[in-house]
């Protein structure tokens, strides 16, 4: 039975996306600068040291929906602002989908599904309001039709890192509905989304960690 | 751009420092990210829980005291706190009466006091929330995020705690907190940008004859960017753009705010008050009470904002009533 997610994998996932967040933090500072309020970088490096340290003292037994679950609850505690509630409700929907102790790509994707539908119900973003929607729906897409497709977890993630991240790029035309950005109203054309960046960020991260599977 | 602060990490931790130093009158809980008064909770009074990113001093932490705000949660600079600070707050105040959260409408405001008064529910207290809307520099629209809370905040966190002072009920509290808001608007010029500690640079380039129209309190930029005129001429435009969409008309009388947004000295805030008493007299409007200086501020941001409140002598009795705290006390 191959499998796509288990502890080991959760775990590498989220210290990857933290390694991509240490590094890139400034980078997503800067977007939110131009059209928000220049902290999206220093509140997501905030979060993702705290979930660094949630992981190293973490129980290896702890199921991967748990390691999501407690992740997102961390990134509620210390993220604030919008993107704290928001990612952290992402991973605490998936990782209560996720079934244990391991589970393949079909419920993978399925999971991220219901960290996309509580990040809508929460948000109340659609595709085009230029948010993180843009780049996290394009990506479950692109995993759920991978899994359908029979491919593996490599394959799959690649796909979907690629879809997050042509669907960041793809907010710099658009006018921003939902967040700080839509105060600018047409003024926040031709910059590229602070969050939708960061999912991109996410995805790139579990293709990362998915390369040996 | 040169701050005063150890490094930029520290500066919430180390500012709730210096809060906790110049007012021993509160109690700050610098682990928990809570500024309350000392005598919480106090049994039969509705708890008035405010917060909001840090930045913005004295709001919300100075509105802390006797009369107005029984806890405030300060965020990290401009982000706004996060659930765990609420309940920590709601446990250090709660008298068993009821809470109600003042909340200025941003989305991650708006996320995170949602989520504590959820958590809040669980645990059995019920919670009630004044959502602070007041900018018209925003369109109000289901396709946008809605008008920010700005200077209207003061208002209503006033009213709302002369009342629960008094031993009102939590629904009658927030009640008169949404009748404030909706009888407020405002409206924000800025001439030079925020500069976010962690940043270190302005949140955007304005040339030196060039002014922000419609910023709001966050660094970021405004609705259009404008020369430079006189003060007269743009206390003009903003007290125009401010009636126009208010209700206000001959014979009303307001609570007038002229707001510095951090950068501006009292100086220039009077300017541009005499300014604006003289546009409101000319269209027979009567300022009853007024608050001049810097009350929510945008950290180092240069300019001002003007709330204009419709009074009734409700409101005006309730602002008029006693409140002791670090930046705003009268008897």
């Amino acid at each position: 039975m191959s499998y796509a997610i288990d502890h080991d994998l959760a775990v590498a996932w989220l210290r990857a996306a933290a390694a991509a967040v240490e590094q890139r933090h400034q980078e997503l500072t800067e977007l939110d600068a131009a059209i928000g309020d220049g902290d999206h970088g220093s509140n997501l490096r905030r979060g993702f040291v705290a979930v660094t340290e949630l992981l190293d003292s973490l129980d290896p037994a702890t199921p991967p929906g748990t390691v999501l679950i407690r992740a997102g609850t961390t990134l509620i505690s210390k993220v604030g602002g919008a993107s704290g509630p928001l990612y952290g409700s992402v991973l605490r929907a998936a990782g209560t989908a996720l079934p244990a102790p391991t589970a393949d790509l079909t419920a993978l994707a399925e999971a991220l599904r219901a960290g996309l539908t509580a990040l809508q119900k929460l948000g109340g973003a659609a595709v085009g309001d230029k948010t993180i929607v843009d780049a996290f729906e394009p990506a479950v897409a692109a995993l759920e039709r991978a899994a359908f497709d029979g491919f593996t977890l490599r394959e799959a993630s690649a796909l979907a890192a690629e879809a997050a991240e042509a669907g960041a790029r793809a907010t710099i035309p658009l006018e921003a509905r939902k967040g700080r950005a839509s105060y600018l109203g047409p003024r926040s054309v031709d910059h590229q989304d602070p969050g939708a960046t960061s999912t991109a960020l996410l995805f790139a991260a579990l293709a990362e960690v998915s390369s040996p599977h | 751009m040169k701050k005063l602060i150890n490094t930029p990490e520290s500066v919430l931790d180390d500012t709730l420092a210096g809060i906790a130093a110049a007012h021993p009158e509160l109690t700050v809980d610098r682990t928990a990210r809570v500024v309350h008064r000392s005598d919480a909770p106090r049994p039969g009074k509705v708890a008035l829980v405010s917060g909001g990113g840090s930045g913005h001093e004295p709001l919300h932490t100075g509105f802390v005291g006797p009369g107005m705000l029984d806890a405030a949660c300060p965020g990290e600079v401009f982000t706004s706190p996060v659930p765990d600070q609420m309940l920590a707050a709601i446990s250090a105040v709660d008298g068993g009466a009821g809470v109600v959260f003042v909340v200025k409408n941003y989305t991650g405001d708006v996320l995170n006091f949602s989520l504590a008064a959820e958590l809040a529910a669980e645990q059995g207290t019920e919670v009630r929330t004044v959502l602070v809307d007041d900018d018209v520099a925003v369109q109000d629209s289901t396709f946008t995020a809605g008008r920010r809370g700005t200077g209207a905040t003061v208002v209503v966190e006033k009213v709302c705690g002369a009342l629960a002072e008094r031993g009102a009920g939590a629904a009658e509290v927030a009640s008169i907190g949404q009748l404030a808001n909706a009888l407020s608007r405002s409206f924000a010029v800025a001439l030079t940008a925020a500069t976010v500690p962690a940043a270190g640079k302005p949140g955007f380039d304005l040339p030196g004859d060039e002014i922000e129209a419609g910023v709001g309190i966050h660094g970021e930029p405004g609705r259009r960017r404008e020369p430079l005129r006189p003060a007269r001429e743009l206390a003009a435009e903003v007290v125009e753009t401010v009636l126009a969409d208010h209700t206000l008309t001959s014979g009303d009388q307001v609570i007038a705010l002229v707001n510095g947004l951090g950068g501006t000295p009292l100086h220039e805030l009077y300017l541009v008050y005499g300014e604006v008493a003289a546009r409101l007299a000319e269209r027979g409007i009567t300022i009853a009470r007024r608050l001049v200086g810097n009350y929510v501020t945008s950290l180092d941001m240069a300019g001002f904002s003007l709330t204009l409140t419709k009074a009734d002598p409700q409101l005006l009795e309730l602002w008029d009533a006693p409140v002791a705290t670090p930046a705003l006390r009268w008897s």
